[in-house]
């Protein structure tokens, strides 16, 4: 008898918003499932596209991706250039065959603890509907490029 | 060269310990985690307490522990008190990490199995990052002991004589020709019927007389550059057409300009005023200011009366505007609020119904140096009226409108009820939705009334018209509400009605916010660094705000916000320097290849290029954290501190148990 599948999603979540929301949402009490493990960045802008290929091939089955709302960022309108890398993200994925479904873009402002316990409910409920991603290679993690040192160009 | 890493699992009391089994996860640390570092792992009761940090500080003297991570209670709570602990032992606080399992775990899940899976991996995660850790010094910067004060309503009078009387200089830069304020429209200030001017002016006379303050009105802020403690601040000097250093003050300009237009900005279009005039008698500085768009000399070649008649010889009508830069270490926006426009609403009737008034205009009314020398009349400028209507929470309390409360149109819906009884006897209803009288001597103010007679009407006025309908209300304004007291519709013929307009942000609050590099909340008022704790700071550290720019309030608490803006700003110029957060990007010049995507990402502007080495460079003082350019940057040539790419990475590792040792079978 298998066990029900509990997926693993890594949320990322930005210092000034996200992060007190989920914070918020802890003060609050309010109840959600525990299948989300969150990072936290200063700025939804910090988040290099590479951190959630990552995340999904070192075992994640999804990815959550939170900020303030558009016009609220901290950091005047970094989560902006954080939206027009999920657009591109999200097309890149989808070509590589992983659900869309997988990664979500969720705007919380400190004050939407609920609203933010809500949607991680939700997301949780449609990862566990999607299955397992079973990206993750097995024994070491999926390697980065190396970085190379840098190379003196001849005019 | 593996660290040595203390782990620290705290209980909380019940708060982690009742959901989560922290012995067990001190003693999976131990176990699982000692191949990547961790040589002690505690389990204690409460590790923010002094007796909690001392075992941090104990392990790092006795086990030469060189990273720290804790499992507790947010970062935003303790991340400090544990940095502090490590660095009285002797271990740069940057090299100590604070995870969430309580607001992140305990509170908010309910099976305990789950959740102390969970608590392992967040802890797990935690002891990856922090070995990426790097020792940090804060950045330190100095401070220009100068202040910039911009607005010079009472906050930031307050904030601007505070700061002078402490000995350092203030330049106080104010956009209309004189200092004061709304303040210095009213008449008198709820609840203790001070006149307001006389409450105000001699704080304005200090002002203009302080050694220590260089006031510039008639003036205004168009440039910011720099970062705290080190602003560069450009202002444009509008011309006055008068020359400062001859001007006596004398008046005789004035008096014998012959053309006169309606004072739109003081006397709220209520009164006229001439085309060289000083805004109020008590103006400060007295320079009067030559209205240039409406001067006959400027429009048409002749007059020029005011010249003629200046004894002095100061009327220059070749005078230039004029850009002043200034150096200072901090700035303070105390620029105020503007009234809601009741035309918005038409049902009201203002501007269609000639006896209907906004509160600014009544204020003039009731002001003895207003058109009327407080005398209350209507419109016709003789009739006084007998019956007397205020409307409360007009564009406040309003989905269509402002949803906020505007906090003192009651109590200045109450001052009006007052000053109506007092000086014409005249019946007076308020319509009111709540009565909010929060301060000292409100609610007494408000009792006061009632026993004045003033007839309380609870209810939201649909309309002001002049369709008479029922026998009595020909010749009147007819106020049609709901008294849901009592459940009746009602129709209240009167002579006056006064709208109790609510505050707004000033029109352009969002380009000036703009300009300093701060920002609004979405009802346009700006932002402070924390609601409750931290009201009169900003995002942007040496930017203060205070007053009613900040949002709604009445006199005495925009005078307390100057005073703690004030407070504030003379901390860091005692201090001499400030020590900023290094969070922070640096572009490694021999991998820059000088394309330039960063420059444009950041919106502080921390980002130079030198184009003799075509490489870009970050400015550390400018530079706020926010790592959009480290993520940006196509040859990895950026990394930031405290949240490099290695830390974030490992810690998505660690979250993920990827770092476990596989257990022995």
């Amino acid at each position: 008898m298998t066990e029900p599948f509990e997926p693993v999603i890594i949320g990322f979540t930005c210092n000034w918003c996200s992060y007190r929301a989920a914070d918020l949402a802890g003060t609050a009490r309010v109840k959600y499932p525990p299948n989300v493990r969150l990072i936290r960045l200063m700025c939804s802008g910090r988040l290099d596209p590479t951190f959630v290929l990552k995340a999904l091939a070192s075992g994640a089955d999804g990815v959550m991706i939170t900020g303030c709302h558009p016009g609220e960022c901290h950091y005047l309108e970094q989560n902006y250039k954080a939206m027009r890398r999920y657009q591109l993200l999200k097309r890149m994925l989808s070509q590589m065959g992983v659900e869309p479904g997988r990664v979500k873009l969720v705007w919380a402002s400190a004050a939407e603890g609920v609203r933010l316990a809500s949607e991680i409910t939700k997301m949780v409920e449609e990862i566990r509907a999607l299955g397992p991603l079973g990206w993750a290679t097995a024994g070491a993690a999926a390697a980065l490029p190396h970085k190379s040192a840098a190379l003196e160009v001849p005019a | 060269m593996t660290e040595k890493i203390g782990v620290y699992v705290c209980h909380c009391g019940s708060n982690i310990a009742g959901i989560v089994d922290v012995e067990g996860v001190a003693k999976w640390a131990a176990e699982r985690l000692a191949h990547r570092g961790v040589v002690i792992a505690r389990d204690y009761k409460f590790m923010c307490s002094s007796l909690g940090q001392e075992l941090i500080e104990k392990d790092i003297k006795e086990l030469g522990l060189t990273r720290v991570v804790v499992a507790a209670c947010s970062p935003h709570l303790h991340e400090q008190t544990f940095r502090t602990a490590c660095a009285r032992a002797g271990l740069n606080p940057y090299l100590c990490e604070l995870v969430s399992i309580r607001e992140q775990v305990s509170w908010v899940h309910t099976d305990k199995s789950a959740a102390t899976a969970k608590a392992k991996a967040v802890l797990s995660g935690g002891v990856e990052r922090v070995i990426r850790h790097a020792p940090l010094e804060p950045l330190r910067v100095p401070i220009h002991p100068a202040t910039l004060v911009v607005g010079g309503g009472i906050a930031g009078i307050q904030a601007a004589l505070e700061i002078a009387d402490s000995g350092t200089p203030v330049y106080l830069v104010e956009r209309e020709p004189s200092i004061g304020g709304h303040m210095a429209q009213f008449d008198k200030t709820f609840p203790t019927l001070d006149c307001s001017a006389c409450i105000l002016t001699p704080k304005m006379v200090s002002v203009g007389t302080h050694p220590n303050i260089t006031l510039m009105t008639y003036a205004e802020v168009t440039n910011v550059d720099g970062f705290v403690g080190n602003f560069e601040v450009t202002i444009r000097q509008k011309p006055r057409y008068v020359k400062v250093d001859l001007c006596t003050g004398c008046g005789v300009c004035e008096e014998k300009c012959p053309k006169k237009v309606i004072d739109d900005v003081f006397e709220a279009g209520m009164g006229q005023r001439k085309i060289i005039y000083r805004p109020f008698a008590q103006a400060v500085p007295k320079y009067p200011v030559l209205d240039r768009e409406n001067c006959t000399y400027f429009l048409k070649g002749t007059c020029k009366a005011c010249e003629k008649f200046c004894p002095t010889e100061a009327i220059d009508f070749e005078q230039k505007a004029e850009d002043i830069t200034i150096q200072v270490g901090n700035i303070i926006l105390a620029t105020g609020f503007d009234l809601f426009n009741v035309r918005r609403i038409p049902q009201y009737g203002f501007g269609r119904l000639p006896n209907v008034f906004s509160s600014l205009e009544f204020e003039r009314l009731c002001n003895a140096a207003g058109p009327t020398n407080g005398t209350i009349v209507l419109r016709d400028g003789k009739t006084t009226p007998k019956t007397v209507g205020i409307i409360h929470c007009v564009g406040s309390r309003d989905d269509n409108f402002n949803a906020y409360c505007s906090s003192i149109c009651c109590m200045q819906s109450l001052k009006f009820a007052h000053l109506v009884r007092e000086r014409t006897g005249a019946e007076v209803y308020n319509f009111y939705i709540d009565m909010r009288a929060p301060g000292k001597g409100y609610e007494e103010f408000y009792h006061r009334l009632l026993e004045e007679g003033v007839h309380f009407v609870r209810g939201k006025v649909a309309e002001v018209s002049d369709f008479a309908r029922l026998p009595g209300e020909e010749g009147h304004l007819i106020v049609q509400v709901e008294d849901t007291l009592i459940g009746k519709q009602r129709r209240i013929p009167l002579d006056m009605v006064i709208l109790s307009a609510g505050l707004e942000p000033r029109h352009d609050a969002k380009q000036v916010a703009k300009v300093f590099g701060i920002s609004c909340s979405a009802d346009g008022w700006y932002i402070e660094k924390h609601p409750k704790l931290d009201p009169v700071a900003t995002m942007t550290e040496g930017i203060y705000i205070a007053g009613v720019v900040q949002g709604p309030k009445d006199i005495p608490a925009s005078v307390a916000q100057g005073a703690a803006a004030a407070a504030r700003v003379m901390g860091r110029i005692q201090q001499k320097e400030i020590a900023l957060e290094p969070v922070r990007a640096s572009i490694d010049e021999t991998r820059c290849s000088g394309c330039r995507i960063c420059n444009a990402l950041c919106p502080f502007n921390a980002i130079l290029y030198h184009a003799d080495k075509a490489v870009s460079e970050v400015n550390p003082a400018l530079c706020q954290g926010c790592g959009t350019c480290v993520a940006a940057c196509p040859a990895g040539a950026i990394s930031g501190t405290v949240f490099s790419d290695e830390q974030v990475l490992s810690q998505l590792d660690g979250l993920l148990l990827r770092n476990l040792q596989p257990v022995e079978a």
